[in-house]
């Protein structure tokens, strides 16, 4: 035993000295020290990555069978829409492929806002962890690109309507717009040139800028250390050897944590898969069932769930400005309406951090705010001009809060 | 804090109550009734598998429904030579679209694409399929209560007979078909059940293989809360 011993440390030390494993794996895991004290609010930024990699290696096996092709087979059936019908049906295992990867979409942006969330809660993005912060902002623009090209391949109606509806809006944009919006296309309407290349976005130029963005993201968490529900810098207080007072190591308590999150998510994740994976017309919308047509607009064009906030800020914007017609303001707001979270660190004066010790304001106002994202809200267009609002006011309204005192040390609630 | 937090999460549910509604006539199951699933396959392939194709579905995934090759390829392949072939027609979708002003869809996944918030995709076909009338003012003579100025003549006439609707957009037999009333509802729900098994022929091993899945997880679970529990009890 000893013997096998000393060759996998004599395998370790020979690699060592020609790559950074050990270290890697302690700046890392073994003495990356977290918090001790993350909630269930913690959970979703392990689950976001698990998401990431059940889309990558689940779009692998999918891209085997895809064909994006908009010509029609025999049958009349565009090309591109039969092959994923193939995929669930003549591929072994396709189905359970192809319906990860539909719920998986979902699931993704489901994780990815509950952990921006967990963000506003506890004032994740304020100094020091700004950076950390735009990376995500990133993520999640990158996020949405690669959902919003991923929708179309399958060629169903609302693939091909719901792309129609997003570059027109590009057609909005004063003077170059039009022309812009055939240059997105390739064509003067959404077509074989368009599925073409939102498959190469989808497959290629997106997941690349994603995992480049995780990896930014990652490294500049360990740079400076999680946050926690109390948002209170465990750096602060040391042990004799420099470790936080309020640390633990992220292996192997965070792993065997996040284990149990796995699981919890993956029973979620399979009851969907195995018995709804049409979410009830919210992951795969019914009327993509039909293929393709031109020549057939639907009577109701609405984008899956996770655009619906972005969407009804564009719809918000019903009235012309500066002789400019309204659909462009609304792709401004929209546009505006992504973006504004970038400016979170520096709009946000709150003397603490976490939501736990913010007073009235901040939790009244905040919760209005959520009610905006309730699908089918009422006073749509009221609730949008609240949504700019609540982050334009931010310097003030934070800044007035009575807050209550931040403890010195993290607490275990 | 609270009341105001329900009020606004009943608000939606009080937003989606208004707007136009379709009423639709629930489908009977027939996922596990073998029988009822081969007859709709017989009643599919000789009505409807003649202007309408299935061309993802292949004639020996009817195996699924306990036919066997031989069956197959006695009973039901008009379409095809071999069991291996997809459910394809041979009418051109060009002269399709001259016939009837639009090519009719090709049916493998319709009762898929057919469901709505009013109901099911098996709900609406089994409604509609139910719901022909005569209309001298359309070009094939019969109208739908459900679909509008449909460009599809009542295919399955001889079975069930002539409707006409009332004034009060009711419909009544008045000249019965071959079959009686509840006969052809029979038929249709055996229909739409195969159309139902034939939009996703996979829907029932999913279900089953599912449960599986979740028991696998349940018990991986009690593991993984085990050895948490054990790494963590030494962190207050």
């Amino acid at each position: 035993m000893s013997k096998v011993n000393a060759i996998l440390q004599g395998t370790l030390n020979w690699v060592d000295e020609r790559f950074p494993l050990t270290s890697n794996w302690k700046a890392h895991l073994s003495e990356y020290y977290a918090p001790k004290n993350f909630n269930f609010w913690y959970f979703f930024g392990s689950l976001a990555m698990l998401v990431l990699v059940i889309q990558i290696v689940t779009g692998i096996f999918l891209t085997m069978h895809f064909k994006p092709d908009a010509s029609l087979n025999a049958s009349g059936v565009p090309v591109a829409f039969a092959s994923v019908e193939y995929i669930m049906r003549d591929v072994s295992w396709g189905w359970l492929i192809r319906y990860m990867h539909s719920t998986g979409a979902s699931a993704f942006f489901v994780v990815v806002y509950l952990h921006m969330f967990r963000g506003l809660l506890y004032g994740s993005y304020r100094k020091p962890r700004e950076l950390i912060w735009l990376f995500g902002i990133g993520i999640f623009l990158c996020l949405m690109g690669e959902a919003f090209f991923g929708y179309l391949l399958p060629w169903g109606q609302m693939s091909f309507w719901g792309a129609q509806v997003i570059v027109n809006l590009f057609s909005a944009i004063p003077v170059i717009g039009p022309d812009l919006s055939i240059w997105l296309r390739g064509d003067y309407v959404v077509g074989d040139a368009t599925l073409n290349r939102f498959f190469a976005f989808h497959v290629i130029a997106m997941p690349l800028v994603l995992l480049g963005l995780v990896g930014a993201h990652i490294i500049a968490l360990h740079e400076v250390g999680s946050n926690n529900p109390d948002g209170v810098e465990i750096k602060k207080k040391k042990d004799a050897n420099g470790i936080p007072l309020d640390g633990i190591p992220f292996h192997p308590y965070y792993t065997v944590k996040d284990i149990v999150g796995v699981v919890v998510f993956l029973f979620v994740f399979s009851i969907i898969v195995f018995f709804m994976p049409e979410g009830g017309g919210y992951f795969l919308e019914y009327n993509n069932f039909d293929p393709a047509d031109p020549l057939k607009t639907p009577p109701h064009i609405a984008p899956v769930w996770y655009f619906t906030p972005y969407y009804s800020l564009l719809r918000a914007v019903t009235y012309p400005l500066l002789g400019i017609d309204a659909k462009f303001w609304g792709v401004v707001a929209m546009g505006a309406g992504t973006l504004i979270f970038a400016f979170l660190p520096w709009l946000d004066r709150s003397p603490v951090k976490s939501i736990r010790y913010r007073g009235p304001i901040t939790k009244w106002l905040l919760s209005i705010w959520i009610v905006g994202f309730i699908p089918g809200a009422p006073v749509a267009q009221l609730l949008s001009v609240y949504y700019f609002l609540f982050f334009l006011t931010m310097p003030i309204w934070s800044s007035l809060d009575r807050c209550k005192p931040e403890p010195d040390r993290v607490t275990m609630k | 804090m609270k009341k105001f937090l329900t009020a606004i999460l009943f608000a939606p549910i009080l937003a989606f109550a208004a707007g136009a509604t379709l009423h639709l006539d629930p489908a009977p199951d027939k996922a596990t009734d073998m029988a009822a699933l081969q007859n709709g396959a017989k009643i599919f392939v000789n009505y409807c598998l003649n202007c309408h194709s299935a061309s993802y579905m292949r004639y020996n995934r009817l195996k699924d429904i306990g036919l066997s090759d031989a069956q197959i390829k006695d009973n039901l392949l008009f379409t095809a030579d071999k069991v291996g072939e997809p459910m394809r027609i041979a009418m051109q979708r060009a002269d399709a679209k001259v016939w009837f002003g639009a090519p009719p869809p090709d049916l493998t996944v319709i009762a898929r694409a057919r469901a709505s918030e009013f109901g099911s995709g098996a709900d609406w076909l089994y409604t509609y399929l139910r719901s022909f009338y005569r209309d001298e003012s359309r070009p094939t003579g019969w109208n739908n209560a459900i679909f509008e100025n449909v460009g599809m003549p009542h295919v399955l006439w001889e079975l069930q007979g002539d409707q006409v609707m009332g004034p009060d957009h009711k419909l009544t037999l008045v000249k019965p078909g071959k079959m009686k009333p509840q006969e052809f509802d029979a038929a249709i729900g055996d229909l739409v059940g195969f159309l139902k098994y034939m939009g996703e022929p996979v829907g029932e091993f999913r279900k089953q293989l599912g449960v599986i899945v979740l028991i696998f997880l349940a018990v991986i679970f009690v593991f993984a809360y085990a050895l948490k529990r054990e790494y963590w009890k030494d962190v207050h």
